[in-house]
């Protein structure tokens, strides 16, 4: 019945598809907006030109609106990825080049100049396999670099290649860094020679007072020229500092750097004891990204691990996201239905896979709700979308209902079919 | 060496004369002219496993998924001695039962997992406790995980909290032949021997694919696929070469003559238990030509491949799965992270299934042991989505009775059926929903775990004396 069902919508979309650039309503069901509406039902949700138009009532679709039945479905905006390496890997080990990863490089010691704008591959299957179900941007950036930072990573949509220029949302959008055990093992083996690099780093820009450092200029600064430059937005607060962090002490530490330089947009990732300090956290407005299904102490930075930390910050009025994953970013949905089984409210469950997320990277203007103005990243659900049997039957991009198809649906359809309607190599048995 | 036997024997006689006033040489004729018959101890490690104490239980108004395919929507299970006694829509309490009404809770068998290194790559995982692959040839039949297993790895408990009950734990898939495994009940004790599982046949790892190259490339091979194709080739047929020495040893003997027992080669004995039908095959193999080079492997040296794992790309053979009785664990959606990887697809458990093989939800993660229920869960969504009609009830089967059956202990747990272990879980709600938890855990009827009393929470040596101790996990 849910196959007859999905078919019957897919088989709309299909049709609805060629047409460019359309105003499509989607009627019915329960919209969880994210914004001050909150969650309303037998409304209809409007697009035009890949934008929200607005809410209506489910009987007061204009004229000229082609309508979606999502009748007794869930509507959500797009799942935005909050902390991938998506378009920077195809396959990870041993199959070539990984953008994700680098060697230290000359010309930013230090790895604040790195930039995977220009590393995103949109072509990747990674995008198809994770929009159909209902991812429809992310937050991409490096994972290992052996420097202090690991560059600055971008926010991009998870749109068709070819309907985009380019896919991204956002360049520059934030700048990465470790400080955990790898971090520490990166600069130095040890804490005692990583924090100083880094304080004394951040000292150095922010004496710039935002001025870049142009090549001819005198410098005698320890830091190379392009590692300062690339670290302004960051002193100035308008790109996030994404940090890597386990250890309570160690986010004592952070905690600690945002009130000495209070203009910083600080964000933990990880952070498997931030519930310790959830309250500090909370006042001093870092976010947190976290993996709910944490709760094992790979090393010793991480022993008070558990998989009530989600709902411990979130109860404490700390910003949480969800969703640190690449090839399986689609599984942030079951993270999140992980966190709220163990203590995260249900709608704060929502919101860190979306609202969230799009104001840690300060795209929440354009993404992470169903509102007014906003770009129509929007997902019609099976069922309550945490569920792990729920599925996303349509995901909208830019206003567009994207073909719901992967490489991964195409090898599904090949085996599923009849050995006879094969392909003549494969239907000899 | 039948020259060298009629040498001996006279010597042998002569002595026995000369001091026969000091030891005894034996009365009978037949004893005189063999030598004390050589045996191999197959079982040298034995379990000390002791259930916990247990009490005559009857679980009342549950929604029983039973293992094997049944739903009982308002049942009961009597659980007694250890055992499931009883199991139906309504079953007589005892008099000293202890009767509780689980008021619509789901009753499931414990779930089994196939494929774990717990314990062998414990927590933290640091390198003085990596201890899960002998990378140092590419045949290593002679280790044994069970020498590996720390039972004070905080894993087990975290795995116990998701309501498994018996897991395989094998060697890593560094080697073309890793090692035996060893299944364990999972209630650490002080020694992994209080852990295993009484009469569990072993298993043996193998491997197919990129990890042994990767890992021998470089020092000494193999490096390519037909290298690895080789190597278990030559690895099998010294084994046979070993059988037949044992068997022609043990001929003689029966024979009345007096042979020399073979060397004793202890990689060669774990090979030839596999050729004895004796220990099991759990094969690491991803792509569908590997497992099809694997199945021809199997009939040229007449051994059974118990399980392919991990089998990403089972769902493209799976009619030939079926054909030859091989299993596949695999995961829910786990893809990309290597090359043979790269063809990985959700619907492949409910596609194994659906051509009448052995399919196994399996979770090689301390992670992923934790939510084995989920990862059923979204094989059999996406399943159903794609048209596979398949029920909850057949679905946990890949969790427990397909697990069971692979581990060589179906007749002793694996499903809600009378006489077998009371191995069991009560969830919290429907296990196909995220929300659903594990809230008792019994093994053998003995309460191994209860959500709702943390003072009796699992906390491992480790733990101790650690942040986040006792904390809910």
């Amino acid at each position: 019945m849910r196959h007859f069902k999905s078919m019957l919508i897919i088989g709309l979309m299909v049709f609805s598809y060629s047409a460019i650039a359309q105003k499509l309503a989607i009627v019915g069901g329960t919209l969880h907006t994210m914004g001050e509406q909150g969650s309303l039902t037998d409304k209809a949700l409007l697009i035009d030109e890949g934008r929200i138009k607005g809410i209506v009532a489910k009987d007061r679709v204009p004229a000229g609106y082609q309508q979606i039945d999502a009748n007794d479905k869930i509507i959500t905006p797009g799942i935005i990825g909050a902390h991938t390496h998506l378009g920077l890997v195809e396959v990870s080990s041993s199959a070539g080049t990984v953008d994700a990863t680098a060697d230290n490089v000359a010309f930013s010691p230090l790895g604040a100049a790195l930039d995977v704008s220009y590393a995103i591959n949109p072509d990747s299957t990674l995008m198809a396999i994770s929009r159909i179900e209902g991812v429809t941007s992310a937050a991409t950036g490096m994972s290992s670099t052996h420097t202090l930072f690991q560059g600055q990573g971008a926010v991009i949509s998870l749109a068709d290649v070819a309907e985009l220029n380019s896919p991204l949302i956002k360049s520059q959008a934030f700048m990465r860094l470790s400080l955990n055990n790898d971090g520490a093992d990166d600069n130095g083996g040890s804490r005692a020679a990583l924090w100083p690099l880094l304080l004394s780093t951040l000292n150095e820009a922010q004496q710039r007072d935002g001025r870049p450092i142009s090549t001819n200029e005198e410098w005698f600064g320890n830091t190379a020229k392009a590692d300062i430059n690339a670290l302004l937005g960051v002193e100035n607060g308008t790109v996030p500092l994404v940090i890597e962090v386990n250890r309570v002490a160690d986010i004592r530490h952070v905690i600690q750097l945002k009130q000495q330089h209070q203009q910083l947009k600080l964000v933990l990732v990880g952070a498997a004891e931030a519930w310790m300090v959830a309250t500090a956290l909370a006042e001093n407005d870092i976010a947190v990204i976290l993996d709910p299904e944490s709760n094992i102490a790979y090393t010793f930075d991480s022993l008070g691990t558990t998989l009530a930390n989600a709902g411990r910050l979130s109860a404490e009025g700390v910003t949480v996201a969800i969703g640190a994953n690449t090839h399986n970013i689609r599984l942030a949905t079951q993270h999140a239905g992980n966190a709220v089984a163990n203590g995260l409210a249900w709608m704060d469950g929502l919101a860190a896979l979306t609202i969230n997320v799009a104001k840690i990277y300060g795209i929440d203007n354009d993404y992470g709700s169903l509102e007014a103005g906003k770009v129509a990243d929007v997902v019609i659900w099976s069922a309550d979308p945490l569920e792990v049997m729920s599925a996303a039957e349509q995901v909208f991009i830019h206003g567009q209902p994207i073909k719901m198809q992967s490489r991964q649906t195409k090898l599904r359809d090949r085996y599923m079919a009849d050995i006879k309607t094969r392909p003549a190599r494969y239907n000899r048995p | 060496m039948n020259r060298n036997k009629h040498i001996k024997r006279p010597l042998l006689a002569m002595l026995c004369v000369a001091v026969s006033t000091l030891i005894a040489c034996g009365s009978e004729e037949s004893a005189k002219s063999q030598a004390p018959l050589v045996e191999i101890n197959k079982n040298p490690f034995p379990s000390s496993y002791v259930p916990l104490p247990s009490t005559m239980t009857l679980f009342t108004n549950a929604n029983i998924l039973d293992g094997v395919g049944g739903h009982i929507e308002n049942g009961s299970v009597l659980m007694m001695d250890g055992k499931i006694a009883a199991i139906g829509e309504s079953v007589d309490a005892p008099v000293d039962a202890q009767v509780i009404d689980v008021k619509g809770k789901w009753l499931t068998p414990g779930i089994i997992d196939a494929h774990s290194h717990l314990g062998v790559y414990p927590n933290p995982a640091t390198a003085s406790h990596a201890d899960g692959n002998e990378m140092t040839k590419p045949v290593t039949a002679q280790v044994w995980a069970e020498h590996s297993v720390w039972p004070q790895d905080p894993s087990f408990d975290r795995a116990l909290a998701g309501g498994v009950t018996v897991l395989q734990i094998l060697p890593g898939s560094a080697n073309l032949v890793g090692g035996r495994s060893v299944t364990v009940k999972n209630l650490p004790n002080r020694t992994v021997q209080d852990m295993k599982f009484p009469d569990a046949p072993y298993g043996l790892k193998m491997a197919c694919g990129e990890n042994p190259k990767r890992v021998y490339g470089k020092k000494g091979g193999p490096s390519t696929r037909m290298g690895n194709v080789a190597g278990y080739r030559q690895a099998w047929a010294d084994a046979q070469n070993y059988q037949r020495s044992w068997d022609k040893y043990y001929a003689d003997y029966k024979a009345e003559k007096d042979p020399k027992a073979p060397k004793r080669d202890l990689m060669l004995d774990t090979l030839a238990g596999v050729l004895a039908g004796d220990i099991l095959v759990h094969m690491h193999c991803y792509r569908a030509d590997d497992m099809g080079t694997m199945l021809d492997v199997m009939k040229e040296f007449n051994y059974q491949i118990t399980s392919f794992h991990h089998a990403v790309e089972s769902y493209k053979i799976a009619d030939k799965l079926a054909d030859n009785n091989v299993c596949s664990a695999m995961w829910a959606d786990w893809w990309g992270f290597k090359m043979e990887a790269y063809d990985g697809i959700r619907e492949n458990i409910p596609m194994v299934h659906k051509a009448g093989a052995c399919a196994i939800v399996h979770s090689d993660s301390d992670l992923g042991i934790q939510r084995l229920n989920q990862e059923a869960a979204k094989a059999l969504g996406d399943g159903q989505r794609a048209g596979i009609d398949i029920s909850k009830a057949e679905a946990w089967q890949w969790l427990s009775a397909n697990p069971a059956k692979s581990l060589g202990i179906f007749d002793k747990t694996g499903s809600l059926e009378v006489g077998k272990n009371a191995d069991v879980v009560l969830w919290s709600a429907d296990p196909f929903s995220t929300y659903a938890q594990a809230e008792k855990v019994y093994i053998d009827g003995g309460l191994a775990y209860d959500r709702l009393a943390p003072e009796t929470w699992p906390v491992s040596d480790f733990e101790l004396g650690q942040p986040g101790e006792g904390d809910a996990k």
